[in-house]
């Protein structure tokens, strides 16, 4: 039955069910087929198992790679000879002269009536050096990639049962993702010349499963009939795109178009403290600061404000964190307090949110910006690494304590606040269009004194015409608002994986 | 006796390098804490003729107001760096010339510039460089580095800028960058074509 599937998704290239089938065969049966995939499509390569090694037939790489082998019967030599360059290896020896150079394989070259029989690693340590086209040998997704075809390796794996129930698709090497929802599942279709995707993933919480689309080069997140919204963001980093899925229970809140006034309740306890709980956004200016002032009159403190309250009431309904606003309304405040109020509430994460202006009507997009420390605040740095000091407390432990000029608290978060800058950046060119410098360095006086990871988000520019427009308007709020809450989300992820044990 | 020599030798060396250091500094104080004149009303871009003049660096918005351009600009010779600083300042703080943009509010004027004996210099500026700014991290930047890198692009002994309005430390010009400190270079703001 295994082998029927097999066949079946083969064909629909999605390798997951014949790679499962043939996971199961080996060891024990002659060994399947590789895949050879290139710009021509796809064909099995037959290989076979000899003394626990597969190997393959030197005439059949010979027909495919177009090289020429000759035997030299009197000294026992088998020489593989491309574009004038050779291959040299001897029965009996578990070894190549590739360019002169000796290369150790697993397995001599062994005869087999008429054809020679080469080890599988013969492909990557001998062929693909000396071969004009890439070749690359993927081992444990029995794939023999050949040429300038991207194929990226797919992985899945459920992140928390929930709800919300999180699961992250890594692509790698990053390539764009469309992700689209279909009713009860949400699809990622990934722009590739095919993909090597891991075996089939056990659904967990409100996800039935994640497995191989329908569709080539897609992967389907299958939604249990408890599910309510699911919502999926992808990003890159370290050159893997990674998409973080999310799925909710049904809210009746969550669906309301009206913001809730109250904010939502706290989500239950969980076993560890969550990397993210407190969230303080910070909208720029205020009171008789209007910040910049459009020609139409838009101000910048009333867009901040605006999109400030929609970030919020994202956050609050769909990730239960606290989020709390440095002005719920129009009045003044100054920078250091706007810094205190962060402090004084440990928030894990700090966003000022402003509005741009330029000296020329031209310039559009939003950029973001995080700390730029200057020599002081480096050598304030490099001194917290020093002087963090280790006080004794009771029960012989120890506890750490770090010495800080408070007014230069960020220096102690520049790392994470350039990773939030990063996700804001990525995050918000889904959504809005962003200056052609868009993530920025700078010495930014309400950064400096803010004890967390912290960004400084400029919207737009409100000295342009068509931006003072938009930056006005319910619709570009909303997609701010939903550029900054994905980031939040991306970030939250990154606190995770960087959490201090 | 000749290592005692040596010794003495090594010693005058160092000796004179401190009296150097110690002369220098002294007549850049005495330069320098003298304030500049009065705010001089419209001065003219390039000195008149017949007067001595130097090719400053100064620093203008690029014509798309993304970047600053430097841009190579006639101006009076002084003597000493801090009557050179006050003239470089003068014609910085002017409007800016075809095509580029000016990233310095207008009537924004210099009421004083001293340079201390650590190489910090201290440009005091009018009200309006604050009260007329129209605001936005990206603008802000480049006025307070139009300022920082005019000076510290055309007087090499000069370390670090301090914006000072109206004789006071100040937190911003505009709520966004931090100049409560001498900030050094920012090239990475400065773009070569206008
Ligand atoms: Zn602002």
């Amino acid at each position: 039955m295994g082998a029927v599937r097999g066949t079946a998704s083969f064909a629909s290239i999605s390798l997951v069910l014949l790679l499962m089938a043939l996971l199961h065969a080996q060891g024990t049966a002659p060994a399947a087929p590789l895949t050879l995939v290139s710009r021509d499509g796809r064909r099995p390569l037959a290989t076979t198992i000899v003394n626990g090694q597969e190997l393959v037939a030197l005439e059949d790489l010979a027909a495919l790679f177009l090289f020429d082998v000759r035997e030299d019967t009197l000294a026992g030599g088998l020489t593989v000879v491309y574009r004038g360059q050779s291959i040299v290896m001897s029965p009996g020896q578990p070894m190549a002269l590739v360019r002169g150079r000796v290369v150790p394989l697993p397995a001599a070259p062994v005869r087999s009536g008429a054809r020679w029989l080469v080890p599988l690693d013969f492909i990557s340590r001998a062929l693909a050096p000396i071969h004009d086209t890439r070749i690359e040998l993927r081992r444990e997704s029995r794939l023999l990639l050949v040429g300038d075809i991207r194929v990226p390796r797919v992985t899945a794996r459920i992140d928390a049962p929930g709800p919300p129930t999180r699961a992250t698709i890594e692509v790698a090497p990053a390539a764009p993702v469309t992700i689209t929802t279909e009713a009860g599942r949400l699809i990622a279709r990934i722009d590739a010349d095919g993909l090597d995707l891991s075996g089939p993933i056990e659904g967990a919480g409100l996800i039935e499963g994640i497995r191989a689309g329908e569709q080539p080069r897609t992967v389907a997140v299958l939604l249990t009939a408890r599910a309510g919204a699911a919502m999926a963001v992808a990003g890159e980093t370290g050159g893997v795109t990674r998409i973080t899925v999310e799925v909710t229970a049904p809210a009746a809140d969550a669906a309301a178009p009206a913001p809730p006034r109250e904010p939502a309740p706290p989500p239950p306890a969980p076993a560890t403290r969550p990397p993210l709980q407190t969230i303080v956004l910070d909208p720029g200016h205020g009171g008789d600061d209007a910040g910049v002032r459009g020609a139409r009159g838009t101000a910048e403190k009333d867009v901040t404000l605006a999109v400030a309250r929609r970030v919020r009431t994202l956050i609050e309904t769909r990730l239960g964190v606290r989020v709390i606003l440095t002005r719920g309304d129009d009045r003044a405040v100054g920078l250091d307090e706007r810094a205190a109020i962060a402090n004084n509430s440990k928030a894990d994460l700090f966003l000022s949110l402003h509005a741009n202006a330029a000296p020329s009507a031209d310039l559009a997009g939003a950029e973001v910006f995080h700390l730029r420390l200057d020599r002081e605040g480096e050598d304030a740095r490099r001194a917290a690494e020093s002087e963090a000091v280790a006080l004794p407390v009771l029960g012989g432990a120890t506890r750490t304590i770090d010495v800080m000029r408070w007014d230069l608290a960020q220096v102690r978060h520049v790392d994470a606040s350039a990773a939030l800058a990063a996700v804001l950046d990525e995050q918000l060119r889904a959504q809005v269009p962003m200056g052609s410098q868009a993530l920025r360095q700078a010495p930014l006086r309400v950064l400096t004194s803010v004890n967390m990871p912290a960004a400084l988000v400029e919207m737009g520019y409100l000295t342009n015409e068509d931006q003072e427009r938009q930056l006005g308007s319910e619709a570009f709020q909303s997609s701010l608002a939903q550029g900054i809450y994905n980031a939040v989300l991306r970030f939250r992820l990154y606190l995770e994986e960087h959490r201090v044990s | 006796m000749i290592a005692r020599r040596a010794l003495a030798i090594a010693g005058g060396v160092v000796l004179l390098a401190l009296l150097a250091w110690a002369v220098n500094a002294g007549l850049e104080r005495l330069a320098g804490v003298e304030p500049a004149a009065a705010p001089r009303a419209a001065e003219p871009a390039a000195p008149p003729p017949g007067v001595p003049r130097i090719t400053a660096t100064l620093f203008y918005g690029s014509a798309d107001g993304q970047a600053l351009v430097p841009v190579r600009r006639e101006v009076a010779l002084a003597e000493g760096v801090v009557p050179q600083g006050r003239e470089i300042l003068a014609v910085q703080l002017q409007g800016a010339p075809e095509p580029h943009v000016p990233v310095i509010p207008p009537g924004t004027s210099l009421r004083a510039f001293y340079v201390t004996d650590r190489g910090d210099a201290f440009v005091d500026l009018s009200s309006e460089i604050s009260a007329q700014h129209p605001g936005g991290s990206s603008t802000e930047l480049l006025t307070v580095y139009a300022v920082v890198n005019a000076v510290l692009a055309n007087l090499p002994t000069v370390r670090r800028v301090q914006i000072l309005v109206e004789g006071r430390e100040a937190d911003t010009l505009a709520g966004h960058v931090d100049i409560r400190r001498p900030l050094e270079r920012d090239m990475s703001l400065v773009r070569e074509s206008p």
